[in-house]
């Protein structure tokens, strides 16, 4: 995996990290497969993928709620080993919230103070300060049992965040909520983030809630991280096709190596792309359906790729037009703004269908 | 709670309406005319227990009187207060260990903890009764302890087959606890003693509550394990009852059951008013 992240001591760094589950009947389940990770200080990192892939089960690992089989964790340059979560400078909020329902708000915060024996005067001024961060000034001698689910989230992230951890770990900390309420989240935890500084590990399987929060991804798929980069590299460079299809959505062009800068699509058409897979491995182009460009047939400016094809569908969404063009051997999904300048197609239409060489990347898998 | 129930469309009408009432009323009857009998006799001024002489508060100052019945019931506290105490604990500790761990042997230990509550108490006062017999001079020679008294004997065997409730009441409360909210306490730095003590226990509480008032309950009732392990000088209240029955009815008998009765229920709205004070608060808790 290449990893951009330099600095001498990344706030969290993962090498080789294994974690096998066994059953009674000794079958067992990896749930994560040699994982090297570098997390940045101060970065927001995400950890997406789909259920079961292994991304809660690294999370925990983290957090020490879970000993890794092999492999190593540190925090801070520091060496976890088998240390018990309670002397982990990690803190997390946990997907259920997991607050205390015999404690108020104010009780709760301050439990991890309390526990570390901080003196009662600054435990006081530290979940004020925590409880005026989350806007739950209101709500201190409430119970959780009496406080919505954003409310109850927000207590969540303040008994975490006031004992100014090195790391803070949410493990789909806004599953729970609706979408309005999840968007307005989104937004507070990027701001809160940028705010106290400290690192966040965030786990969640909405791509899209990944994509806008985070200053980098990891994606993971069946226990293995396949790719970690910006948002924008992920989108718009995905060297593999689960990452490509996982984010957002795009089209795939099967196709086979040629040369390092030359593919060899299904039905011969040679295309200008590099790739880092040798020659002759099966691979596919993929390029995002905002990205394809529809003209009449041999209309298309020349410098693009190009694909002859004829329009199957139309569909119209409001904002923009969805064609469905058949090319020879596929289909690809084209989408263009709904705007009155640009020209309608119709069904049945002959096309050029053109992207640029930039657009399109190779992916493997 | 019934508030803003609607009527159910399957309440019964018409006749068969009338005819679940009377088995209704038979059901009670069944239930409380013993209770009521006992206590209307217990005032009876007569030696004999069947014929109404006229009222008296006679026997419950012969009760007051009798030294013999204040050394069993002092008895009965005793045994019931010690063996409640250990059975709380050790039974608590076990419905954690069968709840929050995987380990060698739990399905075993899981169905031999449970078997006191199956097997006939008279099964149980045998093995009681030969275990004693075979071991107490083992156990004697630790300083301080006495198994040829009876107390001990009695607080034993209580513990040996109170742990098995006590267990299962607790354990119905851990399994609807989450268990992430331990994992919580751990990673807001607390250690497992401090986990348990301040985030577990507050919240089985009820459980270990109620397990406690059953086993005291389960105590104070037991008549067959005590009589097999009971010595001279430690004979529990119950077991002092049946051994009245034998030497011939006396209304004392009555006067007693009834202060017996009235301590049992006595508990057992206890517990009534706990739990109903515990749910009402989680019921609030559900409403927001």
């Amino acid at each position: 995996m290449h990893d951009t992240t330099d600095g001498p001591r990344p706030a969290v760094e993962l090498q080789g990290v294994v974690k096998r589950f066994g059953d009674r009947s000794g079958t067992e389940v990896t749930a994560v497969d040699d994982l090297d990770l570098r997390i940045a200080d101060g970065e927001f990192f995400s950890l997406l993928g789909p259920s079961g892939c292994g991304k809660t089960t690294t999370l925990r690992m983290i957090a020490g709620l879970e000993l890794p089989t092999a492999g190593s964790i540190r925090i801070h340059g520091e060496e976890m080993g088998l240390r018990p979560p309670n002397r982990r400078p990690v803190n997390t909020v946990f997907q259920n919230y997991a607050l205390f329902p015999h404690m108020t708000v104010a009780k709760n915060i301050g439990f991890g103070l309390e526990m570390r024996k901080v003196p009662t005067g600054d435990r006081a001024e530290l979940i004020d300060w925590a409880i005026q961060l989350v806007e739950m000034g209101a709500l201190a001698h409430r119970k959780p049992g009496q406080l919505s689910g954003g409310q109850q989230q927000r207590v969540a992230l303040a008994r975490a965040l006031v004992n100014r951890p090195e790391v803070l770990l949410l493990d789909e900390p806004l599953g729970a909520l609706d979408l309005k309420l999840r968007q307005q989240m989104q937004h507070e935890l990027k701001t809160l983030q940028r705010e106290v500084g400290i690192t966040f590990v965030y786990v969640t399987h909405d791509q899209e809630e990944a994509v806008t929060m985070s200053d980098r991804i990891g994606v993971m798929h069946d226990g293995r991280l396949l790719q970690v980069d910006t948002p924008e590299a992920i989108y718009e460079r995905p060297t593999t096709r689960f990452v490509a299809d996982f984010i957002g959505q795009s089209n795939f062009l099967e196709a086979t190596v040629a040369s390092a800068d030359e593919v060899v699509l299904a039905n011969g058409q040679r295309l200008r792309l590099s790739s880092d897979s040798p020659s002759g491995e099966a691979v596919a182009v993929t390029v995002r359906p905002e990205r394809l460009t529809v003209h009449r047939r041999g209309e298309a400016p020349a410098g693009l790729h190009h694909l002859e094809g004829r329009v199957e569908t139309v569909t119209y969404l409001g904002n923009a037009i969805v064609y469905g063009i058949g090319i020879d051997w596929m289909h690809l999904d084209v989408r263009c703004p709904a705007t009155l300048a640009v020209e309608r197609r119709d069904v049945g239409d002959e096309v050029t269908v053109s992207f640029e060489p930039r657009h399109a990347a190779v992916v493997t898998g | 709670m019934s508030k803003g129930v609607a009527r159910s469309t399957a309440e019964p009408q018409g006749l068969s309406r009338w005819w679940l009432r009377g088995h209704s009323l038979l059901v009670f009857v069944f239930f409380y005319a013993p209770i009521v009998v006992l206590f209307v006799f217990s005032f009876n001024d007569s030696n004999a227990v069947g014929n109404w002489k006229g009222f008296t508060l006679g026997w419950y100052e012969a009760f007051l009187d009798n030294q013999n019945v204040h050394e069993s019931i002092w008895i009965s506290v005793k045994v019931c207060l010690f063996s409640t105490v250990i059975a709380v604990v050790l039974g608590t500790a076990s419905a954690l260990a069968l709840e929050r761990f995987r380990w060698w042997g739990q399905k075993a230990f899981d169905a031999v903890l449970y078997l006191p509550i199956i097997i006939p108490d008279v099964t149980m006062a045998v093995m009681m009764l030969v275990f004693f017999g075979e071991t107490a001079h083992w156990f004697n020679v630790i300083p301080g302890v006495d198994l040829t008294s009876g107390l001990e004997k009695l607080v034993l065997s209580h513990v040996a087959f109170n742990i098995s409730f006590v267990s299962v009441v607790v354990r119905a409360r851990l399994a609807n606890l989450d268990a992430s909210m331990e994992e919580a306490a751990a990673d807001l730095y607390a250690n497992r003693w401090q986990a348990f003590r301040r985030v577990t226990l507050p919240q089985i509480m009820p459980g270990v509550l109620g397990g406690a008032l059953l086993a005291i309950t389960i105590s104070l009732d037991d008549v067959v394990v005590s009589s097999f392990v009971a010595a001279v000088g430690a004979t529990p209240i119950s077991v002092y009852v049946f051994g009245m029955l034998r030497k011939g009815v006396s209304p004392l008998v009555n006067s007693v059951s009834v202060v017996m009765l009235t301590a049992s229920i006595s508990l057992v709205l206890a517990s009534l008013v706990f739990s109903r004070a515990t749910g009402s608060e989680r019921e609030e808790r559900l409403k927001t």
